[in-house]
């Protein structure tokens, strides 16, 4: 910077200059352009004004941090709520039909269906998914809800009254209610004849190594199993008791797992929805778990 | 180095003085507009000075008529296009040309656009700015002198004031003359009917948008949604704003073509110019004197006087001219008068007048590789565009396998797989399709249960995108089909009705062995 007075003309233009020079380059002090200005001035006035409409300061009062809420009392969270709503409202008919209607006759009206899943899919998003994947996909312990294989039963009706009572909940007097005992723990069986047990368990998917073994196991199975599981190992959904020859296991199908299985018991617990959630919302998971593709 | 940094201080200095003077004597046109300034010439204009007004004089000839030709047909195609209809069949639009946002469909006569289909209108751009490349170096600025909608509605707006204030020397005085209540009316009325073609500018605009017949009855009503009366309110004030108040400004400040557009002339191209060879040296003419020994520019001034740029023709080609053409009117109309031959101001090319200079004749060249390179772009983005419209399809197959999960194991040890398939019909009918799927022994198709329609068939409604659930089963012991766990298969639409095919291919996934 030179220390050339500030009111110095330039030649050129007759402008005054800055009196700032940088390498002999000066700078011309010319007035702001009044487009400029102007809207600068009208930014000012606005920001005012926002400050009185919009809420705006934050300040401390007795009860801790608050702010000025601007007098046409705007709050975003209000907007958000009455947009919510007004979704609701929007498929409000629909939701009430839902409600009302049988499920089967829902999947009969291609509209209603619709609402349905798309209802379904965020409700199972909001309270399934946890446990049961976002993609209805299951893990250890919660079951794939995608493919064929239901403890309960995988019609309409059985969804709906396992989603509205669910399983071994106690607070619902009609949830799902079955034990598988824990032999091993409660002494019942000895370690060999659990072991032996397994062995006819995996015979019955073809997987057995031991057929001895699987023998007497088979006559254990006989004593202790077959009530629930039935004779075959088919299982019963009546009891939610497993089908013990198919292809997916919820605790895993290798011998260590089912040793663990018989050892130890095991009792899932599903919440019952019935409180929880309003009936067309039940009735939409419900469809919306029968799409899946594993519905009966 | 040192020699063209001084020169370019030299020609500031001069610049800065001359416009210092031109803005201290402030009266570029004179007391009853009798002085012709080219206020925007480069001489005249410094970038410290304001805008001087322009008052371009009304002018007849060839070209003014073409240009009122032009205004009707260009304002008629802007105001009518709208309202056209165009028979589509049921349950679509029968506006010729719609842009229907809501529904994501573009309309032009016979051609529908879909939003992947968008390169249409690239292309269609492509064409445009080719055209104009063409044209340009060929001719000019024929886009801005004739056709662009800034000179078009600036030369409505002139035309408007000069109604109610006259012409250029009326206008002058008016101006300058002190406020009453005539000079009010005059102006009031000017910038009432301003406002009122400004306004049907804008409402024009938003017909193209929507039904025009629905949204007008609608607008009347005050029943249109807020987006149109917003649209109108901004398209009416530019137009007033740009057309009306700030003209030659927009084509000198604000407008990029301008400065692209030097890049397409050349020494060949047919330029609005005056022919310096023949006008020169000009001077003020007596009837009756002779012409021997000087030019035939009498320097009348009516080429300024017309000029809605504010320039001088005779200074040469320059930035600010849109080539309008209308001093080649305002001289012939005074070579006429003074009985010389038309045409000192004429289109010319750089190139003739050089030959003849040297004595050389005339000649045209508009075959050359410019303008032969913008032909062959222009012929090939033609073809392509053609080749892509007569094959566009009608018909259109997606699928997009599940990823979440990516796979499920059913009981029986087999291997499902879930795919969303997207059938795109865009025919103005329904069709119903039959899905098969290809290509991996043993895959059995299927659907989700209360899928409401039976077996494979998928009914797409009128011009509609459809999206249908299906399910591959691949049985157990046909799972060492698949390779690290994958397979391909292939999906077919087929149109129960045509027979048309359409295929896409996906993956099926199972457990990696």
């Amino acid at each position: 910077m030179s220390d050339s007075p500030k009111n110095e003309i330039d030649d050129v233009t007759g402008v005054e200059t800055t009196g700032h020079e940088w390498d002999g380059i000066r700078e011309l002090d010319n007035p702001m352009p009044k487009w400029w200005l102007y809207t600068f001035y009208a930014c000012i006035i606005w920001s005012f004004a926002y400050w009185i409409v919009m809420p705006a300061w934050p300040y401390l009062s007795t009860e801790g941090w608050t702010y000025t809420k601007g007098v046409i009392g705007y709050d975003q969270r209000e907007v958000v709520a009455r947009e919510l709503g007004a979704v609701a409202e929007g498929r409000a008919d629909e939701m009430q039909q839902i409600a009302t209607l049988a499920l089967e006759d829902t999947a009969a009206d291609p509209t209603l269906m619709e609402v349905s899943l798309a209802a379904g899919k965020a409700a199972f998003g909001d309270n399934c998914a946890p446990c049961h994947g976002s993609g209805a996909q299951g893990s250890w312990g919660f079951p794939n809800l995608n493919d064929d294989v239901w403890l309960w039963g995988g019609t309409l009706g059985d969804i709906h009254y396992t989603l509205t009572h669910g399983i071994r909940w106690e607070a619902d007097d009609n949830t799902r209610q079955n034990v598988m005992m824990a032999y091993g723990r409660d002494g019942v069986l000895t370690r060999r004849e659990i072991a032996d047990v397994a062995e006819f368990v995996l015979a019955l998917s073809g997987r057995a190594d031991d057929a001895e073994a699987a023998t007497r196991g088979a006559e254990i199975f006989g004593e202790q199993c077959v009530t629930c599981h039935g004779a075959d190992g088919q299982g019963n959904r009546e009891l939610g008791a497993p089908n013990l020859t198919d292809a997916v296991w919820l605790y895993g199908g290798e011998r260590a797992s089912i040793i663990e299985s018989v050892s130890n018991g095991r009792s899932g617990v599903m919440p019952a929805w019935g409180g929880r959630l309003d009936a067309g919302t039940i009735n939409a998971l419900t469809l919306y778990v029968h799409s899946l593709g594993g519905g009966e | 180095m040192a020699d063209s940094a001084t020169t370019t201080v030299t020609d500031l200095e001069r610049l800065a003085a001359e416009a210092a003077d031109n803005v201290r004597a402030a009266n570029p046109h004179g007391d009853d507009g009798e002085r012709y300034t080219a206020v925007n010439a480069e001489k005249n204009r410094s970038l410290y000075a304001s805008r001087v007004k322009i008052y371009p004089k009304l002018v007849g000839g060839t070209f003014r008529r073409l240009k009122w030709v032009i205004m009707a047909l260009t304002l008629t195609i802007y105001y009518v296009t709208p309202w056209l209809r165009w028979d589509r069949g049921a349950g679509l639009p029968d506006q010729a040309v719609l842009l229907d946002f809501p529904s994501r469909r573009f309309y032009f006569f016979f051609l529908e656009i879909w939003p992947q289909e968008f390169y249409y209108i690239t292309g269609l751009l492509i064409l445009a700015s080719l055209t104009l490349f063409l044209v340009t170096s060929l001719a000019g600025r024929v886009w801005c002198g004739y056709t662009c909608p800034q000179t078009v509605w600036t030369d409505l707006f002139i035309h408007v004031e000069r109604f109610f204030e006259g012409d250029r020397s009326a206008r002058i005085r008016l101006d300058r003359s002190p406020w009453s209540a005539g000079k009010l009316a005059r102006k009031a009325a000017k910038h009432l009917v301003w406002i009122l073609i400004a306004l049907a500018t804008g409402g024009a605009w938003v017909f193209y948008f929507a039904d025009a017949p629905t949204l007008a009855v609608d607008l009347a009503r005050f029943e249109a949604p807020p987006i149109a009366y917003i649209s109108i309110a901004i398209f009416a004030s530019t137009t007033y704003l740009l057309g009306g108040l700030a003209r030659e400004q927009v084509c000198i400040y604000m407008c990029p073509w301008p400065r692209i557009q030097g890049a397409m002339f050349d020494e060949e191209s047919l330029l609005v110019s005056y022919k310096e060879d023949r006008g020169e040296s000009r001077g003020a003419h007596k009837k009756g004197a002779s012409w021997e020994g000087r030019g035939d520019c009498i320097d009348c001034g009516q080429c300024v006087a017309v000029c809605p740029m504010g320039i001088d023709i005779r200074d040469g080609m320059q930035l600010e001219c849109i080539q309008c053409a209308l001093c080649i009117d305002a001289c012939d109309a005074i070579m006429d008068r003074v009985e010389r031959p038309r045409g000192l101001i004429a289109y010319d090319t750089l190139r003739n007048q050089e030959r003849r200079q040297a004595g050389e004749p005339q000649r045209l060249n508009l075959l050359r590789p410019r303008t032969l390179v913008y032909m062959a772009a222009l012929a090939i983005v033609g073809l392509i565009m053609l080749v892509a419209l007569i094959n566009r399809s009608t018909l259109e197959l997606s699928v997009l396998h599940d990823r979440n999960p990516l796979f499920v194991t059913l009981a029986d040890g087999s291997i499902r797989n879930g795919y969303e398939l997207k059938i795109v019909n865009k025919e103005h009918a329904e069709r119903v399709f039959r899905i098969d799927v290809e290509g991996l022994e043993g895959a059995v198709l299927s659907r989700p249960a209360l899928a409401g329609e039976e077996g494979s068939t998928v009914v797409v409604g009128v011009d509609t995108l459809r999206m249908a659930r299906f399910f591959v089963i691949l049985p157990a012991e046909r799972l060492d089909r698949l390779r690290d766990g994958e397979g391909m298969l292939t999906f077919v639409a087929t149109d129960l009705a045509t027979g048309q095919k359409v295929e896409r291919e996906s993956s099926f996934r199972g457990p990696v062995k």
